[in-house]
């Protein structure tokens, strides 16, 4: 049974067809990689799982629940976490309170007036082991580089102990160097059965080298799915949508 | 807020010998100038619930006047219809009034944010001030009115002592206790759990709402410990001015509160206590100066934008921080 399956998911934004009766499903511990040009209506189908926007019709099932028209809370509850494309993590607090934040949050611990966050030893060192398995020390989060915010961005929402993890743009804005150290990272908690993960992603290189699996969205529907060798193979997908990006790839690896 | 770590031991540090002195401080000066003190410790509680939804949530509020105008009629109407002087009567009566409306506005402005979360707080208390105004049977109207010398803790003042001599000792520190336990309190509160949630959904709200905290709840809960805060300054306001007049419950009064945060500085702790003590110093002495008293604030406030934009306690810190990094 796939983790998270969707059935004729729809969503209008006036006369767009957003998301059009889409069947979406990921598999227990993939790492699946959502692509297709801009406005093909991924980060809209993420958002529509996430809680983020109602849909217009279909259902969304995740472990065979249906969970539809759940609260953002209670999605949080049952293991759906996502990160966004624009970085958004909380300026003013320093990394390790974003990360204990989120911890505390998730345990219920926020409705806690008249404790102090920082004698919470047990949230703290849960926070720092995030912190270290994102190789990040201390510092506030307003300051940091693209690149680390990002990282601080995906420890959040993996401080909440998800099943499932909606990556947007896991690596955009951020240099080609600093690209590798973030999948690294990504893949390895997803290979340590830790975590299901879904990334939107643009960059080609990043997204055949590191996912399991790969859908295709163009228009608001699916295009095509299927490994990495498979999508590669694909005429529909590298003639309507990949074309010259995939050659420059290819000719890259040759 | 963030620059420097906070622990409850530095914190004590720095608090105490600040406490000695506000202690001491009644044998060393004249009473007149201990009761301007005590106007000014009361001013700061209302600051600091004010700036738990500005400084720590991130909401403007244009209606605190609301709240401390409720801890004072409720005060008012105590003594009026109940004809009781106690002034933990006072305390409860007030700080009931003030929760009670205070959830009630708060789950209404909640839902908004912004310009139109400030115009609501505004209209809301503008409706309390003009059932102040208008209902003078019940109000007094703008006669206002009175509130005799409470007793404390259950001892009445003895007769024939001079009103002065009791507001400037035993009510000054019947003020500066409950200034010391809030102002703790509110400490404990914006470094808890709850707390940081609120200054995540200050930083960005979409974001914490998706790690999972509720956000209008939260602002609700906040809402209502701000508006309990101000009311409580109201609640000990009205003795000590011995007189309670829609004044208090017009927005520019709210005006009043916003001004003391905004000097002390919004983005620290400190910053509305420091912020409520001077500017009450700093009014009193421009009316006791000048009949264009208006324009020596206003002054002040512009002043205070353009070149102090952190505030009293903002700026101090900063200078703290830099000679420190130079050191």
């Amino acid at each position: 049974m796939s983790l998270l399956e969707t059935k004729s998911l729809t969503k209008y934004f006036g006369d767009t067809h957003a998301v059009d009766h889409v069947d979406f499903s990921v598999a227990q511990g993939e790492l699946l990689a959502l692509i297709g040009s801009n406005g093909a209506g991924k980060t809209t189908l993420v958002n529509l799982i996430s809680g983020l926007l109602r849909p217009d019709s279909g259902t969304i099932l995740f472990q065979g629940a249906d969970v539809t028209v759940m609260s953002v809370h209670d999605r949080i509850r049952a293991g759906i976490a996502r990160s966004f494309q624009l970085v958004t993590v909380f300026d003013q607090l320093d990394m390790l309170d974003n990360v204990c934040l989120a911890i505390f949050a998730r345990d219920g611990k926020t409705r806690r007036l008249l404790s102090l966050a920082n004698s919470d030893h047990a949230v703290s060192e849960e926070a720092l082991g995030v912190l270290r398995e994102f190789g990040k020390a201390n510092l506030l989060a307003g300051g940091l580089a693209q690149g680390e915010r990002k990282l601080l961005d995906v420890a959040i929402a993996y401080a909440l102990r998800p099943k499932l993890l909606f990556l947007d743009e896991p690596t955009s804005g951020v240099s080609t160097r600093e690209k590798a150290p973030i999948m690294d990272i990504i893949t390895s908690i997803v290979r340590s059965g830790k975590i299901t993960a879904v990334i939107i992603e643009h960059d080609m290189d990043v997204v055949f080298r590191y996912s399991d699996r790969i859908v295709v969205m163009h228009e608001g529907a699916i295009l095509a799915e299927g490994t990495p060798d498979e999508i590669r193979r694909n005429e529909q997908v590298t003639t309507t949508l990949l074309g010259t990006r995939l050659e420059a790839h290819e000719h890259a690896r040759a | 807020m963030s620059s420097i770590p906070a622990s409850p031991k530095r914190a004590l540090l720095s608090a105490i010998p600040i406490a000695v002195i506000l202690f001491f401080l009644p044998l060393l000066v004249a009473p007149y100038q201990v009761t301007l003190l005590a106007y000014g410790l009361i001013f700061a509680i209302a600051a600091l619930g004010f700036n738990l939804l500005l400084g720590y949530t991130g909401l403007l509020s244009f209606g605190h006047s609301a709240y401390f105008g409720l801890g004072a009629y409720a005060v008012a109407f105590i003594v009026k219809y109940l004809e009781i002087t106690s002034m933990e009567v006072f305390l409860l009566g007030g700080v009931l009034a003030s929760a009670a409306v205070a959830a009630l506005f708060g789950f209404l402005c909640v839902r908004y944010t912004r310009i139109f979360f400030g115009i609501l707080t505004l209209a809301l208390s503008q409706v309390l001030w003009s059932l102040a105004f208008k209902f003078y049977w019940v109000t007094g109207g703008t006669d206002g009115l009175r509130v005799p010398t409470p007793s404390l803790m259950g001892v009445r003042n003895p007769a024939g002592e001079d009103k002065m001599i009791f507001l400037a000792h035993r009510y000054y520190y019947y003020v500066l206790v409950i200034f010391l336990v809030g102002a703790s309190v509110m400490w404990v509160i914006v470094h808890s759990p709850f707390g940081k949630a609120l200054q995540a959904i200050r930083d960005n709200e979409t974001r914490a709402e998706f790690v999972g905290v509720q956000v209008w709840r939260y602002r609700w809960v906040a809402f209502l410990v701000s508006g309990i805060y101000t009311g409580l300054a109201g609640t000990l306001w009205v003795p000590l001015n011995g007189l309670t007049t829609p004044d208090i419950l017009h927005w520019t009064f709210s005006g009043k509160i916003v001004f003391f945060t905004v000097l002390g500085g919004f983005q620290t702790f400190t910053g509305p206590i420091i912020g409520g003590v001077v500017y009450n110093y700093l009014e009193t002495y421009a009316v006791g100066h000048t009949v264009y008293w208006q324009m020596v604030l206003g002054v002040v406030l512009v002043l205070l934008v353009l070149v102090l934009p952190a505030g009293i306690a903002g700026t101090a810190n900063r200078l703290i921080l830099k000679l420190r990094r130079e050191a």
